[in-house]
C-alpha cells in the first residue's frame, strides 16, 4: 500500500474567499455574479512509497504548497482522492503553534501534542528534543526571549522528534547556522535510512538532489514532468536558464 | 491524518490559554473574584439604596446571576472568535477543528471555577449553610457548559464564512445583561413570559441557582428538563454546523 497516493487531484480556488463581510454576503446573494476561480493543481497524481524521498519544484505559485498542504490533509481537494497512511509531520511553517509568552518547554509541550504525540510519548520524548534544540538553560525562559534562529531550532525539533511516518519539509532548511543545519540534514538522511517518506520542496536545488531519488516538477498546477530527481532538476534549471549552482554556493 | 490524543492536546490547549490569560495580569486569579465583586457591589448599592426592592439578601442574590452570565458572556465570546483566531492552528496543523472552540469555552470554566467558589464563600459570609441540594450545583453547571460549547461551535463556524458574527454575538451579550434576572426576580416575571424565560438556559441557570443556594432546594424538575433539553439539542446543532463548515475553514481563514 503506498503511503502517499494521490489520483487525479485537483484543487480549485475561488478567488477573494477570505475575509467575507456581511454586506459582501448579501450583495452576493442579491446579485449573484459567478465567482473566479483558478486551480493551483490540477489532475495530479503520483504515489510514494514508504522509504521514497520526493522533491517537488516549480515555479512560485506552480501549486507546491498547495499539493503539501492537501498532503497533510490540511484542505480537502476539488477533485480527485488524496490517500495517506501514517504520521505526518509537516515542516511547513515551523513553530506554528507557539506562544511568545510561555517557555520553551511548555510550547515543546504544546507543539507536541499538537503534531499528535499523546501523553507518555510526549513524556518520553522531552529530554531528546530539548536536548536536538541546544538551546540550553533558555529552555524554562519565555519564547520572546529567543533569537529567530533558537526559536526555529525548537520548532524544528519537535518536529523531527515526533516520529513521523511521514515528514513533509517545506523550504525550511534555511534555518540557523551551518552546524545546525547540518544537523538537520543528518536527522532527515536518518528519516530516509528509516524508511520514511519525505516530500520536500526547497528552491535549493543542490539539497533537494542528495535529499530526494524522485522529483515532481509542476507548472500552474500540472505536473510537466516526474522522475528520477537528477535528471529532473537539471531540466528544471536549463528552462530556468541557470546553470545548476555546486552545494557550496548555494549555502 | 492526525492521530493524536483528543484529550490530551484539548487540556495542553486549555493549559496554555489559561496561563497565557494570567501571566500578563500582576493581580493574576485574583481578577476573577475582583470583577464580580465590584459588579455586586454597584448593584447592590443601586438596588438597595436607589432603587429599593424587596429581595432579601440581594448581594448573595445577584452574583447569584452575575456568576453564570459572566461565564456565558466570556466563553461565548471566545469560543465565537477561537477558529479564526487560531488561524495559524487551523492553516498548519490537521488536528479535529473541533477542539479549537471548547478548548476555548473550557479555559473559562478554570475561572469560573473561582468565581463559583467566591459565590459559596459569599452565600456561607451571608448567613447560608451547606445543604444536600448543593449536590444539584454540578449537573447544572455542567449543562451550562454543554450549552455554551454547543453554541461555540455554531457560532465559530459562522464566524469564519461572515466576519461580523463576532459583533453580532458581542451585542447579544450586552442585551443578555438585561434579558437575564440578574437584578431581579424571576417572581418578578409576568407568567406569560415565564415559558420564554426557562427556554434561555442562563436565565434557567440563575433561577436553579437561587433554588438551590438561596431557598435550599432542589430545582424544579421542569426546569432541569427544559435546561437538559436545551444544552443537548444546542450542542447537536453545534456539531452540525460545525461539521459541515470545517471542510472550508482552509480556503477562508
Amino acid at each position: 500500500m503506498p503511503v502517499i497516493e494521490f489520483k487525479n487531484v485537483s484543487k480549485c480556488f475561488h478567488r477573494h474567499a477570505g475575509q467575507i463581510l456581511l454586506r459582501e454576503r448579501i450583495a452576493r446573494f442579491l446579485r449573484p455574479e459567478p465567482r473566479e476561480r483558478f486551480y493551483a493543481l490540477s489532475d495530479v497524481s503520483f504515489k510514494a512509497e514508504a522509504g521514497e524521498s520526493i522533491a517537488i519544484i516549480g515555479h512560485n505559485g506552480a501549486g507546491k504548497s498547495t499539493l503539501l498542504n492537501l498532503a497533510t490533509s490540511l484542505c480537502d481537494p476539488t477533485a480527485g482522492t488524496v490517500a495517506v497512511n501514517g504520521r505526518v509531520a509537516a515542516l511547513l511553517e515551523l513553530g506554528s503553534g507557539f506562544h511568545p509568552d510561555l517557555t520553551g518547554a511548555e510550547n515543546i509541550r504544546i507543539n507536541a501534542a499538537l503534531l499528535g504525540l499523546n501523553r507518555t510519548q510526549a513524556r518520553a520524548s522531552f529530554d531528546q528534543i530539548v536536548e536536538f534544540a541546544g538551546v540550553g538553560d533558555f529552555i524554562d525562559e519565555p519564547l520572546r526571549t529567543y533569537s529567530t534562529g533558537m526559536m526555529m531550532r525548537l520548532a524544528f525539533s519537535v518536529a523531527v522528534n515526533v516520529d513521523p511516518d511521514i515528514l513533509i519539509v517545506d523550504e525550511v532548511l534555511g534555518v540557523g547556522d551551518q552546524a545546525f543545519f547540518s544537523k538537520c540534514f543528518d536527522r532527515i538522511m536518518q528519516f530516509r535510512r528509516a524508511g520514511k517518506t519525505i516530500l520536500c520542496v526547497s528552491h535549493s536545488l543542490p539539497t533537494l538532489t542528495t535529499l530526494c531519488d524522485r522529483g515532481i516538477w509542476l507548472d500552474h498546477g500540472r505536473v510537466v514532468r516526474a522522475g528520477r530527481v537528477e535528471g529532473l532538476i537539471e531540466e528544471y534549471s536549463h528552462s530556468l536558464g541557470a546553470p545548476l549552482t555546486t552545494a557550496a554556493e548555494a549555502r | 491524518m492526525w492521530r493524536g490524543d483528543s484529550v490530551f492536546l484539548l487540556e495542553n490547549l486549555v493549559l496554555k490559554d489559561f496561563r497565557i490569560r494570567y501571566r500578563n495580569m500582576s493581580l493574576g486569579v485574583l481578577w476573577s473574584v475582583l470583577n464580580p465583586l465590584v459588579m455586586m457591589g454597584a448593584l447592590t448599592f443601586v438596588f438597595t439604596r436607589i432603587f429599593p426592592n424587596p429581595v432579601k439578601n440581594f448581594p448573595v442574590f445577584v452574583l447569584c446571576g452575575l456568576v453564570p452570565y459572566n461565564f456565558f458572556t466570556l466563553a461565548w465570546a471566545s469560543g465565537t472568535t477561537s477558529v479564526v483566531d487560531s488561524a495559524p492552528l487551523v492553516k498548519r496543523i490537521p488536528m479535529p477543528r473541533e477542539i479549537v472552540p471548547i478548548a476555548a469555552v473550557l479555559s473559562n470554566c478554570l475561572h469560573l471555577l473561582i468565581q463559583i467558589l467566591l459565590l459559596l464563600s459569599a452565600v456561607l459570609v451571608f448567613g447560608g449553610h451547606w445543604n444536600v441540594h448543593w449536590l444539584w450545583l454540578p449537573v447544572v453547571w455542567m449543562l451550562e457548559v454543554i450549552f455554551v460549547c454547543g453554541l461555540a461551535m455554531l457560532t465559530s463556524a459562522l464566524n469564519v464564512y461572515i466576519r461580523d458574527t463576532r459583533y453580532v454575538v458581542e451585542s447579544a451579550t450586552t442585551l443578555l445583561f438585561w434579558l437575564v434576572p440578574i437584578f431581579y426576580s424571576f417572581d418578578a416575571i409576568p407568567a406569560k413570559y415565564v415559558g420564554i424565560y426557562e427556554l434561555n438556559p442562563v436565565a434557567n441557570l440563575v433561577f436553579c441557582l437561587r433554588n438551590i443556594l438561596l431557598q435550599a432546594k432542589s430545582p424544579p424538575s421542569s426546569s432541569l428538563v427544559k435546561l437538559s433539553l436545551v444544552s443537548f439539542t444546542m450542542l447537536g446543532l453545534g456539531t452540525l454546523v460545525f461539521r459541515r463548515g470545517k471542510r472550508g475553514f482552509f480556503e477562508h481563514i
